[in-house]
């Protein structure tokens, strides 16, 4: 157990480095491109020989990318070129936004989809299967943009119900956040209805379930007892991965709705070549997707008995 | 005997064939959903097509701006029949035009991330050792990535180009696709025919591509078409989020994107789009799903 | 039917299942009647999809989604089963009738502790307290002969042996007392000599609790050390029932006669007294003829009288117990008849050794990575799946390596195809040294010469190539041919020769049953000539009746080309029919080889001893001492030190068995056995088979019941 854990820690540190070594290559290989970045197109080649010089760019590529790691881990993520503030002061309450945003959807999402999934699975090919089957399917198949869209079109144009926008210029609002969230669930919501429905289904056709029925246990009890704990090992590890998906998802909700949040920073900082929030933004958003990858694995190990005590 | 039996060779090979396309089609019609799915798929490949003939204007002609929906061009006397957008081009062509580019990048992007991805999980489960752990690894990280934070990444930094994005789906997708070739492959290699092969001293080349890829394909199929759903989907969003397809050629995502501001007076230059791609996706993953059932059964 | 005083526990009367699928309704079961009295047992026989599983789930009731019952009526202690609601059929299972599943692994949630599944019989239908069901399932435990039942209570399904598991699946069916318990081939997913162990269990239990049985089998000799009475089925129908000895001896139906020429019964012999097959294969469901299902594949066939009118079941007059038969001719069939067609072959002359094994070794490498190994340094440990193997092939012979799960010969199959490379010794075939040389190092002659026969028939073939692909592709390989027509020519002889038909050159696996597919893999394994054929447990998969076609094409084929056969299998009433000489493997160790009639008497290794005691034996005019080990087959990757048989084995004499590697005692130029015991107390024990009639049982220990050595 121990081992498992130092190894799955392991392998999330040797995730990071690898990550922020391609993010450095890809961003920082050409020293001259980072001072174009950073001071602006207008710059001419003696301010950007200048400031390569005065920030350590002129020195071979491995102890640059040293420096760089090292400032990293104490959290010196550098300056942001458009925000012109430290890197760190205006990630940090954008993260906090994006959680909020985040937890909403897990809050909608997990116990919904859980829900849908497991009614669906418990009699396959009924037809409360085929409807739950094919209402995921279709919202799965509308993109985040399209489902936004679509949210904004009768809540906001035609019923006028809701807000479009969710900028929170007046502070928190809560029916700010309805829409956000309404369209990253519905388009989340589906994979996991349909995990959950494939994984009960097979559990049902199992011959242990069998063995339960004709030991004469309940229905109620069957599904509790004997089918559910099964059933749900293998959409817990798809809703952890969901978090992966997430933080895609808000990029575009995010940007959708004008929220500040993670997302939008991220897209804002691509746009206008921000490169030092660029990677800041990518490492934390790659440590977060490991980070719960590797609980998902510990998760999946602690509830499937066969591997516990392998 | 034997004469005639050798004349009928290609015959037989060739019956077979066609019998199984067919056969195919039967099978797809059991499935209602599936049917459903594929008939939308078909309608706009037939529009993508067709699209010289089906579209009422040129799509990046500027004709009259904001016209709403039904709208007529008095020059021509053709209809707007889904409005124009800011700039005065015909929504409905430029969906159509639409259609066809997503159609075409949508499918290069997924068969050569297919050709990626089914060579590295051939050579993971079938060499398994080394060669498992070096490629598993790698895929392994890539898809740490959130995928739309590599996307933007990626394509920020290197432009918006047909071929950037299509080698960004690539490079996104093909670890996916290796991993569900690699478990296939690592259960069909234990097969008794698989150790048939060997035991007659066949090649590994041989027995990947002749003994195992041919019986992973059904699970394949599948999968290439919810992929692609989702290749479209990902091109749309790109051209959402402004990385897309270069201007002014339409593109679903960025037609969204340009007219948004627009919305709450013109929602139609924002809803159709939609829509489109909805519908577009929803075939495939309609298609998909219907495959998969007939799969199961068979 | 005769009236009788006992009470019925199950009445089933004209009974008709169907399921009902995209392609219509397919009738499972027809027309099934069966009566069973307290503390009886009835064996239900057949092969797959002859319906004896749907009728234990029709007892049931549990059909699944797309099946039912469309005729006919079951009645359980007189209380109608078809016309239960959902709850007193809820309140029936698991308490009145109990069943006992094929997998025990698969039966059992992996989830949930074994404790937890047991304590749950009690509790949900006599509504006990926890600790009351603890109690009694704690007891329960200790009844199946489960030691140490506390640990058992708190482990997961699969912390235990499959051994173990199947006897906690008895347990729960036995905790509420059932008056019906059904048994759905209990034992097919164990090994011999854990079988042995289940059966005894289960004559035990019936014996103490009179509780009534039908027991679900393929295998017509586990039916008659278990059954009073049998029923054989044949797609969908029953075909003959009454009692073990009038249906054993006195059979009144083709398709039962057809079955018991058609396994190996220790008085067949390869040479004079060979198997006969039934001929074709079993009838899809929605292909049955018209009449008699038998009629297309049964010698007696009659147009008029078999068909096209549906047979009905009959009594046989003048026997003493009831008995029946569905065959309208049984009067004028002349039973006595020998059932061959005479044909008698000669034997064959082994020329020249073709393999010499000569003190192989294959250690595989397990590295162990918990904190204990690293801190002690052991981590690396070695599974000896093969430990100094000695034998030896001659031309056209047939040799036997025989072994139950763990024994190392399907190792020794991979060593010897050149998929892995020996860790010592020498393997030298047709006077090459090839147990370091990889299959693609060899050169193509030496490759072609030797092939193999796999055992799963829906394994064997590429699925999506057709036949003749696959056979033109192996001649192409070894440089038969390489003319395209004389390719398709050679395909068309070797199909020819496995006796399918030509057009089969273009069909693809799935349009082949599994005797035909088997067929193909012969074809294929002796496309290019081969001097040596390894055959996998080639029917093992197969259903009985076709089971005998192929092991008799298999031997013809080997008997005309003169091919070395090495045949591994677990099955020992094969392995004494049809081979030359027999090797017993034990994890990974020879324990005895001989020719067949030495390894059949004694002296015995006391492995062979119990793997012969463990073996069910259809035939009523022999018994056999009864041998059942204790204890599970222990791990490959943690063997026993010394003599890997010591933890089981009944003659053990004393430490140092688990302390030295046994000596091998030379009993002749060809019997050798491993063992610490003196030959010449081997040579005094009884021998384990004696005929009914002739002998009295020997002292030794009397049948049916377990003999422990001192």
């Amino acid at each position: 157990m121990l081992i498992f854990l130092a190894k799955r820690l392991g392998y999330l540190l040797f995730t990071m480095v690898v990550v922020s070594m391609l993010v450095f290559l890809v961003l920082e290989l050409d020293p001259s491109n980072v001072a174009q970045k950073v001071l602006g197109p207008y710059s001419n080649d003696e301010q950007r020989q200048l400031w390569m010089e005065a920030n350590g760019y002129l020195e071979p590529l491995p102890i640059r990318y040293a420096s760089w790691l090292g400032n990293f881990m104490i959290g010196d993520f550098g300056m942001s070129t458009r925000f012109k503030v430290p890197v760190v002061d205006i990630l940090l309450p954008r993260l906090g936004n994006t959680g909020l945003l985040a937890l909403g959807v897990l809050l909608v999402m997990v116990p919904l989809s859980l829900l849908l999934g497991v009614l669906a699975g418990m009699k396959e090919g009924s037809v409360q299967d085929r409807t739950i089957s094919v209402f995921s399917i279709a919202t799965t198949s509308i993109p985040e943009f399209a489902s936004g869209v679509f949210l904004v079109a009768i809540f906001v144009l035609w019923l006028k119900l809701l807000p479009g926008v969710s900028n929170m210029i007046g502070g928190f609002d809560i029916a700010q956040m309805v829409l956000p969230v309404a369209a990253l669930v519905l388009y989340g919501f589906g994979y996991i209805t349909r995990m959950t429905r494939a994984s009960m289904a097979e559990v049902m056709q199992t011959h242990y379930i069998r063995t339960a029925i004709l030991k004469g246990v309940p229905h109620r009890q069957v599904i509790l007892k004997h089918a559910l704990r099964n059933a749900l090992i293998a959409p817990f590890t798809v809703i952890m991965l969901q978090i992966n998906w997430l933080l895609s998802g808000v990029i575009v909700i995010e940007y959708l709705f004008a929220y500040k949040g993670f997302g939008s920073l991220l897209l804002e900082a691509a746009l206008n070549k921000d490169i030092f929030v660029i990677e800041a933004c990518t490492m934390v958003a790659v440590l977060v997707a490991v980070g719960t990858q590797t609980l998902a694995d510990i998760g999946y190990m602690y509830l499937n008995p066969r591997i516990r005590f392998s | 005997m034997v004469a005639s039996a050798e004349t009928e060779e290609p015959v037989a090979q060739r019956q077979s064939g066609l019998t199984r396309v067919v056969k195919a089609i039967g099978l797809l019609r059991e499935s209602p959903v599936g049917m459903i799915g594929a008939g939308i798929v078909l309608a706009w490949v037939i529009a993508a097509i067709l699209a010289p003939v089906l579209a009422p204007f040129d799509p990046n002609a500027t004709i009259m701006p904001f016209q709403r929906p039904g709208a007529v061009d008095p020059a021509s006397g053709a209809t707007f029949w889904l409005g124009t957008d800011k700039i005065g081009r015909d929504i409905l062509s430029r969906i159509i035009y639409g259609g066809r580019r997503v159609l075409i990048y949508g499918p290069i992007a997924t068969v050569a991330a297919y050709a990626v991805g089914i060579i590295m999980g051939l050579a993971a489960g079938y060499f398994r050792g080394w060669w498992d752990a070096v490629l598993s690894r790698v895929s392994d990280i890539v898809l740490s990535f959130p995928i739309f934070v590599l996307y933007v990444i990626v394509i920020s930094t290197f432009g918006a180009s047909g071929l950037n994005i299509v080698l960004a789906i690539i490079f996104a997708s093909a670890p996916g696709i290796m991993r569900i070739v690699r478990g296939l492959t690592l259960d069909l290699r234990n097969r008794d025919y698989v150790a048939a092969s060997q035991t007659r001293g066949e090649s590994a080349l041989y027995i990947m591509f002749v003994e195992i890829l041919p019986n992973a394909r059904g699970p394949l199929i599948v999968d290439a078409c919810l992929r692609l759903g989702y290749v479209t989907i990902t091109i749309g969003t790109l051209g959402f989020l402004g990385l897309g397809l270069p201007p002014p050629d339409p593109d679903w995502g960025g037609m969204v994107n340009e007219s948004r501001a627009l919305a709450p007076a013109f929602p139609h230059m924002i809803v159709y789009p939609c829509l489109a791609i909805s519908s577009l996706v929803l075939g495939l993953n309609l298609l998909a799903d219907g495959l998969r059932e007939i799969a199961i059964r068979d | 039917m005769t009236t009788d005083p006992r009470t019925p526990v199950l009445e089933i009367e004209n009974l008709c299942i169907s399921y009902f699928t995209r392609a219509g309704e397919i009738p499972a079961v027809i027309d099934f009647n069966l009566t069973i009295y307290e503390g009886e047992s009835v064996g239900l026989v057949g092969e797959s999809g002859c319906g004896k599983s749907t009728v234990a789930m029709a007892i049931m009731r549990y059909l699944g989604s797309n099946g039912g019952i469309v005729g006919g009526s079951i009645r359980f202690k007189g209380r109608d089963i078809v016309g239960m609601s959902d709850e007193e059929l809820r309140q029936m299972r698991g308490s009145e009738v109990a069943m006992i599943y094929q997998e025990p692994m698969a039966a059992l949630n992996p989830s949930l502790t074994i404790g937890a599944q047991l304590m749950e019989v009690p509790i949900v239908h006599e509504g006990v307290s926890e600790q009351e069901a603890y109690d009694r399932s704690r007891r329960m435990l200790g009844d199946v002969k489960l030691p140490d039942a506390d640990r058992v209570m708190a482990a997961y399904p699969h912390q235990i042996s499959g051994g173990q598991q199947q006897r906690v699946v008895i347990a729960m069916a036995l905790l509420s007392k059932p008056s019906l318990l059904l048994l759905d081939e209990p034992t097919t997913a164990l090994d011999v000599t854990v079988e042995a162990g289940i059966i005894d269990l289960i004559a035990e239990i019936a014996k103490k609790s009179g509780t009534a049985q039908v027991f679900i089998s393929h295998n017509l000799g586990l039916v008659r050390e278990t059954c009073d009475r049998i029923c054989v089925m044949y797609s969908g129908e029953a075909v003959e029932t009454g009692t073990i000895s009038d249906v054993f001896t006195k059979m009144r139906h083709p398709y039962t006669r057809g079955l018991f020429g058609a396994i190996p019964l220790p008085s067949a012999n390869k040479n004079d007294r060979p198997l006969v097959a039934i001929r074709g294969q079993l009838p899809l469901p929605h292909q049955r003829p018209r009449g008699c299902n038998f009629g297309p594949r049964c010698d007696y066939f009659q147009e008029g009288v078999c068909a096209p009118a549906p047979v009905p079941m009959r009594d046989v007059p003048s026997q003493a117990d009831p008995h029946q038969s569905r065959c309208n001719r049984f009067e004028t069939i002349d039973w006595d008849a020998p059932l061959s067609a005479g044909k008698v072959n000669e034997p064959i002359e082994p020329g020249e050794p073709v393999l010499v094994v000569d003190g192989m070794r294959k250690y595989y490498e397990l590295h162990d990575r918990s904190i204990k190994a690293m801190l002690s340094g052991d981590g690396v440990r070695y599974v000896k799946a093969n430990e100094t193997l000695s034998f030896s092939a001659r031309k056209a012979e047939i040799v036997a390596i025989v072994g139950e799960s763990g024994c190392g010969k399907s190792t020794f199959a991979k060593v010897l195809m050149g998929l892995e490379t020996a860790s010592e010794g020498t393997i030298t075939f047709n006077g090459d040294e090839i147990e370091s040389t990889e299959v693609q190092d060899r050169p193509r002659e030496q490759v072609a010469s030797l092939q193999m026969v796999f055992q799963n028939p829906n394994d064997t073939l590429n699925p999506s190539m057709t036949i003749g692909g696959q056979i033109s592709r192996v001649i192409r390989k070894f440089g038969v041919e390489a003319d395209p027509d004389k390719v398709h020519d050679r395909v068309m002889r070797l199909l020819d020769m496995v006796k399918l038909p030509r057009d089969f050159y273009h069909r693809r696996p799935r349009q082949l049953s599994g005797g035909q597919k088997q067929r193909v893999g012969v074809a294929r394994a002796f496309a290019g000539n081969p001097a040596m054929v390894i055959a996998d447990e080639p029917v093992s998969a197969l259903d009985v009746s076709v089971q005998a076609a192929v092991t008799e094409l298999l031997m013809d084929i080997q008997r005309e080309h003169g091919t070395t056969l090495l045949f591994i299998s677990h099955d020992l009433s094969v392995v004494r029919y049809l081979s030359d000489r027999i090797v017993v493997m034990y994890l990974g160790q020879i324990m005895e080889q001989g020719t067949t009639d030495e390894i059949f008497a004694p002296p015995y290794h006391p492995y062979t001893e119990a793997l012969l005691s463990a073996v069910p034996i259809a035939d009523t005019t022999v018994d056999k001492r009864k041998i059942v080990l204790e204890g599970n087959l222990p791990s490959v990757v943690n063997p026993p030190i010394g003599c890997p048989f010591h933890t089981r084995c009944p003659r053990k004499i004393g430490a140092i068995c688990a302390d030295k590697r046994p000596p091998v005692h030379t009993v002749s130029g060809t019997h050798r056995i491993a063992c610490h015991i003196p030959l010449d107390e081997l040579k005094r024990v009884e021998p384990v088979f004696f005929d009914v009639i002739a002998d009295t049982p020997p002292t030794d220990g009397a049948p049916n019941r377990p003999a422990q050595a001192q």
